[in-house]
């Protein structure tokens, strides 16, 4: 069998959107695909050593909220100080709940199936982020970078 | 004598771990051997069919057991 290859961009940095890119680089790998994940812009908070990433459900509508609250709470009320790290914990109980795995376990599982990380040089410095920061085995680089293995790549994502 | 080789009870589990694990378990595994896997995540049915498919790798059987989702996977 040859060896399909999965390249994915992956752009953001919240509890929720670090999901899709460790889910399906890691089950692409258990199939035998060769994976690299290019983390840019607010994707780079997902190869924080220190992962802290929140989900919030300001501006998303589509998020389920306990006790129907989306039925009856104002929207402007998804603003208050708190709400965020309060939906946070309830999401992240809600999933170890449901045997969900945590985005730290899911890094490394992609990390133990040779999923190459590469981090946005460009963003990387545009914010100013300590390169220490990161996980081991991160790669830096570039546009050119990503596009040496997406160009031979059979899937593409962006996310 | 059973007729698996290793088990693996992925109960609790959600997607993609339950494939994940199988994918480690077999990996320790010789040609021919069988693996005995146990699941309760509703979408392993259709996951293992194709994680299968995918890696050449025989589901050989298939089935709800109390409420698990009971498969057989033979190393290739």
């Amino acid at each position: 069998m040859s060896e399909k290859k999965l390249a994915i961009i992956a752009t953001k940095g919240t509890l929720d959107w670090g999901y899709p890119p460790f889910i399906l680089a890691s089950t692409a790998s258990a199939l035998g695909y060769q994976v690299e994940i290019f983390f840019t812009f607010y994707g780079l908070q997902l190869l924080k050593k220190k992962m802290d990433v929140q989900v919030s459900p300001l501006g998303n509508p589509g998020m389920p909220m306990p006790m129907a609250m989306d039925k009856w709470f104002p929207v402007i009320g998804t603003a208050i100080p708190g709400m965020q790290s309060m939906m946070t914990m309830m999401m992240k109980n809600k999933m170890k709940a449901k045997g969900v795995a945590s985005l730290e376990e899911l890094r490394e599982l992609c990390q133990e199936a040779e999923v190459r990380f590469i981090a946005c040089q460009m963003t990387v410095d545009l914010f100013d982020m300590n390169p220490k920061a990161f996980i081991d085995g991160v790669e830096f680089g570039g546009a050119a970078l990503f596009f040496e293995f997406a160009g031979e790549a059979d899937i593409s994502l962006f996310m | 004598m059973a007729d698996f080789d290793q088990e693996l009870d992925a109960s609790g589990l959600n997607c993609p771990l339950p494939i994940l694990r199988a994918k480690k378990a077999l990996a320790g595994m010789e040609a021919g051997q069988v693996l005995h896997i146990i699941a309760t995540d509703p979408g392993a049915v259709k996951d293992f069919e194709a994680f299968a498919k995918q890696t050449g790798n025989t589901l050989k059987e298939s089935k709800e057991e109390g409420g698990k989702f009971v498969f057989l996977m033979q190393k290739n």
